[in-house]
């Protein structure tokens, strides 16, 4: 019996839900109008007004957003309501000139809270469930999320953040945890430490695990739901828009659901922008309806995908779209794991690096290697050999976790990382492929 | 008690220490003991000069990562047994040695010793309790 958090919303069905959608969208263009000056000027450049937005159907006149706007309008530039009505901010990591940082009010938080808690409610939650949250806490949304939505559906909550295997493990063991959530690598990488341990499935509890913030393949949902005895639920969402539980897996494991009281969501040729018919391949767009504080319209996701609008076996009325299929930035895909450089950046700051870092990707005897080098730093030089060895290896452990990946970090002298235009150049790529 | 001494690091690849060393040259800093430790991949090198702080910014102005550190040089007799007569000491005294080198200092009936070790003051009263000589500060920048 499948069970829901917001039934009524979430079977509503799809000629009431495209009313709703309506609704929130003529209400939404017009609260950007008023409070996002940055937008309203590309709305009156497009030859734009509310009045023309009566619904869904006019939604592909309006124009888009894109990361390159968020970067124009870094930080406030976006934001639809005064600092006193906001009351968190969540960012990526990355350099300033990538880092996305969006903006909260109370009610903001409390409708994303309920899109991770229909999340978690999906995989199975119910307020008899141990909740380990084992996504990052802090500005990275998926600690947040993951945590105010396990809250919502009253799991017992442990907020132990990402990291630190023995003691993800030591917890699940000595509190039964059920539910796990966290980024697929680093449930593979939990599943693999289990292994090493001698441990198996059987050892613990867990159910049902959540992992979003990154791609993965079908491979891996099985080698995670084999090695941790459990089922494996996707989730997926972007700083941009709240967080995960943009869309998230129901029991059919085919395909995310997207929130679409709360996003509606398109498909556009990259090229051209033009909407495509429902079923092509594109690139996702999402605007979201309901976000406050920072509401962003026709939002390019840059993610290659796919939406299905068959009915699911689940019996939820609301879109799924597939895994994303690909990208067009900066991503890496090494042994099939998916690398951001700034995964490998964020690694190194919590190490105490510094950003100047060279990641080169190599294939040798078929197998792809990942080497990063990084600079030597004043704050990270010591006279003790042992003490530089013990720094290295927490680095290769901490990038392990993070990517699930092992790689090969050298240390490199001082300002050694070739510079193009005071810029480093960040990834050198020698594979053949 | 105690001399200064500068760990620089450096890479682990041809031309990396007669780069350092050229540095050195181009300011007439002159070396009185030098000690290299490596890994595949860097190194560090341990000098000992006659203006260490001098030397440290200049090492850190022309691009290096370096560190002062404050190591024990002691004055060993140079006979049989004269360094195995100082270890004893630090031995009886539970003093763990980190890293150390010896280099002679141009005289003929000692030579000295350089210990990296946790507490120095420790080390030294140690020794001095049994008459072995703790190098001063500028003593050896000195010669």
């Amino acid at each position: 019996m499948e069970r829901y958090y917001q039934p009524e919303i979430e079977t509503m069905p799809r000629d009431q839900l495209r009313a709703l959608q309506d609704e929130r969208l003529v209400k939404q263009v017009r609260h950007v109008w008023d409070n996002v000056p940055y937008y309203r000027t590309k709305m009156e450049a497009k030859g734009v007004t509310p009045d023309d937005i009566k619904g869904v159907a006019d939604l592909h006149k309006l124009p888009f957003v894109t990361k390159a706007d968020l970067r124009d309008a870094y930080p406030y530039g976006l934001m639809g309501k005064p600092k006193k009505d906001c009351v968190r901010i969540h960012s990526t990591s990355g350099t300033t000139g990538k880092r996305v940082m969006a903006f909260y009010t109370q009610h903001d938080v409390d409708l994303w809270e309920d899109c991770c808690a229909r999340a978690l409610v999906a995989a199975g939650a119910t307020e008899e469930d141990v909740c380990q949250v084992a996504y990052g806490y802090g500005l990275f949304t998926g600690g947040a999320g993951l945590h105010g939505g396990s809250h919502k559906v009253g799991c017992l909550t442990i907020p132990i953040s990402s990291g630190n295997t023995e003691r993800q493990i030591g917890f699940m063991q000595d509190l039964s945890s059920t539910i796990l959530c966290c980024t697929p690598s680093y449930a593979a990488y939990l599943g693999e430490s289990m292994k090493e341990m001698g441990l198996g499935p059987d050892d613990i509890p867990l159910k049902a695990g959540i992992f979003g913030a990154e791609a993965w393949s079908e491979e891996m949902r099985q080698d995670i739901q084999n090695t941790l005895g459990i089922k494996a639920y996707d989730i997926y969402g972007l700083t941009e828009l709240s967080g995960p539980g943009v869309s998230f897996e129901c029991s059919a494991q085919a395909g995310m659901h997207v929130n679409e009281d709360h996003f509606i969501a398109e498909i556009i040729d990259p090229d051209t922008g033009e909407v495509l018919p429902e079923g092509s391949k594109g690139e996702l767009v999402f605007t979201s309806l309901t976000k406050e504080a920072f509401p962003l319209l026709r939002y390019r996701t840059r993610d290659i995908c796919q939406l299905n609008y068959e009915p699911c076996s689940c019996g939820r009325t609301h879109v799924r779209m597939a895994k994303p299929m690909g990208r067009s930035d900066d991503m890496l895909i090494i042994r099939g794991v998916n690398v951001f450089p700034s995964q490998i950046e964020t690694v190194l700051l919590n190490n105490g690096y510094a950003a100047n870092y060279q990641i080169i990707v190599d294939r040798v005897n078929h197998t792809d290697t990942l080497e990063v080098r990084v600079e030597m730093t004043p704050e990270m030089f010591t006279d003790n050999l042992g003490e530089i060895d013990k720094r290295q290896k927490e680095l290769v452990a901490g990038l392990r976790s993070m990517l699930g990946l092992s790689a090969k970090v050298t240390l490199v002298a001082p300002k050694s990382i070739v510079r193009s235009e005071g810029k480093a150049v960040r990834v050198i790529d020698k594979r053949k492929i | 008690m105690s001399v200064k001494q500068i760990s620089v690091f450096l890479e682990n690849k041809p031309g990396e220490l007669n780069a350092l060393t050229g540095v050195l040259a181009d300011h007439n800093i002159d070396m009185r003991a030098m000690s290299l430790s490596e890994t595949n991949e860097f190194g560090i090198a341990r000098i000992i000069v006659d203006r260490p702080l001098d030397t440290a910014t200049l090492l850190k102005d022309a691009g290096y990562v370096c560190t002062v550190t404050t190591v024990l040089a002691v004055d060993i007799p140079h006979v049989p047994g004269g360094l195995n007569q100082v270890l004893n000491i630090l031995s009886d005294a539970k003093i763990n040695l980190e890293y150390g080198y010896a280099f002679l200092g141009g005289r003929k009936d000692s030579a000295y010793m350089v210990f990296r070790v946790a507490d120095n003051a420790a080390a030294t009263a140690a020794l001095r309790a049994k008459g072995i000589q703790v190098v001063e500060e500028g003593e050896l920048e000195s010669l």
